[in-house]
């Protein structure tokens, strides 16, 4: 096990410096420049921004700074904000969209999973309808809507809610909603037809033959081999989530990281991109890694390579 | 006499398709004595399977109807009653041997569970006694260091253990009656043989009454005290393992007994098949449902369906050739010498 994890740990690096190398110069390669958007802007004092930030110097020597920034995780200052740290930035705003992120994807795989469960167990009957009627909903309808709809009804109409902000949990409920309904479409149509493939198996008409109950064959049988394929589908979904949604935080005026993401590009803020594009990279890359992991826990016939029992 | 355990009465079942409705069962009858094995044969599509499930409830409604008749075990017919009061029959009363030992077990519940999770069902006992008598249970079997192999995965197991895993399962609640379906077909032949000492020596000690799904009837020559001859949904020819195998009276039955492989044939003797192919049950032909098939058929085949005439106390099958008017038909060479080498071998075995 420690053996795997070490190798796919040497992978990740890999993978971060691929990453690192191909933002950089896709970076370089949009035209624009963190100063272009100042207004009335003497050459001089361009030349001499340029210079303290290191964009006079050739690429490799940009590139290879790059390189040692991102290695010793210290980005810079962003060339946008003044005397504000990449670092900074996203320590100050990632556990906002951590917390949410979290509280959406329990909403999102509860509620996934439970609508999945029903709908596979009413195959072809009407809470399978129901069911699958509000995922394509969820799927289908662009959450910015949905998040405007429920700012509407439940918190101007019924005040049941803040309408924006982020003071509290209570502030927390409605974006995490407006987050998790897509998510939980995805989930319940994933876990629906995994489960609808593990009860045509055989062993579940074993369990039948048992005399074991519908709800008892669900939960000590079918789910588990049936949640295979929607793990797999959560690692990355985890890593997107809990980085933020640019869209949902402007909507309800959360100071999460989700901005940054975008702004950081409409800006070329370069040490923010850098510092952010990494970030998530290492989010999800881990994600991954957790999932591969995980799969060893519910499936015994998966074993790692490298892996010694 | 023993008792009769179950009694299986006109029993119809149909499947709700998109092409129409399939008559898979066709007015079934027999009935199953404490202890007796009674083995059910017949092709593919014959409606053994679905027979055999049908006795449990495991046909899936829908599609599945069960348009008319009774299922009677111990006096108690199971067709009417709810999902709810069919769970304290299943695996309990009746238990269930499945065809396919790799795809039976769940792969990622521990071997032991699934046995204790039968008896914790169904019998109330601490799980430390389901524990010891899973692991008896497993002894039984037949599986060696049952106390590490309690703890292992189906995937840790060949597929000889893994049906042996299968019957321990079937065991676990003392059933009364055990229905193999086709137990031995995903097996090698040694395997094959092993499982069905096994299963032979499960019946001496229990008195389990089992049904014996096969279309081996080298099987059931081995396993079975009485033996149903399925076909088209219908049993067509009913008697003791010696009425069917010595004195065959369905051309159904001849067909199988002769395309039977043997060691005895002439290397240069062409293997002997039924020719055709079963009806279609979504519309059963008029008659007969074997008269196309039937070299021997005569007119009324295509006309009305044959009654069970009664050949013996024990033996009845279903064809107009038992009829007092129709031709006596001799037996097909090939059957008569099949019988002969039958005879020849029993003789040496008394001996």
């Amino acid at each position: 096990m420690i053996n795997y994890i070490l190798k796919r740990l040497m992978y990740i690096l890999i993978a971060l410096f691929v990453i690192v190398t191909v933002t950089f110069f896709l970076m370089r390669l949009a035209p624009g420049s963190p100063f272009a958007s100042e207004r009335n802007f003497p050459p001089q004092i361009e030349e001499k921004l340029n210079e303290t930030y290191g964009l006079n110097n050739p690429w490799y020597i940009q590139y290879k700074d790059y390189l040692i920034d991102t290695a010793s995780f210290n980005f810079g200052e962003s060339m946008k904000y003044k005397a504000r740290s990449t670092n900074d930035m996203i320590s100050e705003s990632f556990p906002v969209s951590l917390t949410l992120g979290i509280e959406a994807m329990l909403l999102a795989i509860g509620f996934g999973v439970l609508a999945g469960v029903i709908a596979a167990l009413y195959h072809n009957k009407f809470p399978d309808y129901l069911a699958t009627t509000i995922a394509v909903l969820g799927i289908s309808v662009p959450s910015f809507i949905l998040a405007g709809l429920m700012q509407y009804f439940f918190a101007y109409k019924l005040g049941l809610f803040p309408v924006s902000g982020w003071k509290g949990f209570n502030y927390s409920i409605l974006p995490a909603l407006a987050i998790a309904f897509s998510h939980a479409g995805f989930i319940a149509k994933l876990t629906r037809s995994s489960m609808l493939e593990q009860n045509h198996s055989e062993y579940v008409k074993m369990a039948r033959a048992k005399g074991l109950g519908k709800w008892t064959i669900v939960f000590r049988h079918t789910l588990r081999n049936a949640l295979l394929p929607v793990i797999t589908y959560l690692g990355p979904l985890t890593a997107g989530v809990v980085t933020g949604s640019f869209i949902i935080e402007n909507i309800f005026a959360i100071p999460g990281l989700g901005k940054h993401f975008v702004q950081s590009i409409t800006n070329r803020d370069y040490t923010v991109i850098m510092g952010t594009t990494v970030f998530y990279s290492i989010i999800l890359l881990f994600a991954i890694l957790i999932v591969d992991i995980l799969y060893t826990f519910i499936d015994p016939r998966i074993k790692l390579k490298g892996a010694k029992k | 006499m023993a008792k009769t355990i179950l009694e299986v009465k006109d029993l119809k079942i149909n499947f709700k398709t998109y092409a129409g409705l399939v008559h898979a069962v066709r007015g079934v009858n027999f009935d199953l004595k404490e202890g007796e094995t009674l083995a059910i044969v017949g092709e593919s599509g014959s409606g053994k399977s679905v027979t055999s499930n049908a006795l449990m409830k495991l046909i899936p409604q829908p599609p599945g109807i069960y348009a008319s008749g009774q299922i009677l075990f111990n006096g108690r017919d199971l067709v009417p009653l709810s999902d709810k009061e069919m769970s304290k029959v299943r695996g309990n009363d009746i238990a269930m041997i499945f065809q396919d030992p790799m795809t039976s077990l769940n792969p990622t519940m521990k071997v032991g569970r699934q046995i204790t999770e039968v008896i914790l069902q169904h019998k109330k006992v601490s799980k430390a006694d389901a524990k010891k008598r899973a692991i008896e249970l497993l002894t039984q079997v037949g599986i060696p260091f049952p106390e590490k192999r309690y703890n292992q995965y189906p995937h840790e197991f060949s597929g000889g253990m893994r049906q042996r895993v299968v019957i321990a399962i079937a065991l676990a609640a003392d059933p009364k009656l055990l229905i193999a379906d086709e137990p031995t077909t995903a097996l090698d032949v040694t395997i094959q043989a092993q499982i069905l000492e096994l299963m032979k020596e499960i019946q001496k000690n229990s008195k389990t009454s089992i049904i014996f799904i096969t279309h081996d009837l080298g099987v059931v020559a081995n396993v079975a005290d009485r033996v149903a001859v399925m076909y088209a949904g219908q049993i067509v020819e009913y008697g003791t393992v010696d009425d069917i195998f010595y004195n065959p009276k369905h051309p159904y039955t001849w067909g199988l007994l002769g395309s039977m492989p043997d060691l005895d044939n002439d290397a240069d003797e062409l293997l002997r098949t039924i020719p055709g192919s079963p009806p279609d049950l979504i519309h059963p032909p008029r008659g007969d449902a074997f008269a196309a098939r039937n070299e021997y058929a005569m007119a009324i085949d295509y006309e009305q369906e044959p009654p069970m005439f009664q050949v013996s106390d024990t033996h009845f099958a279903k064809t107009w050739l038992l009829h007092p008017d129709a031709p006596k038909i001799p037996l097909p060479a090939a059957v008569a010498k099949r019988i002969e080498g039958y005879l020849a071998k029993g003789a040496q075995a008394n001996d």
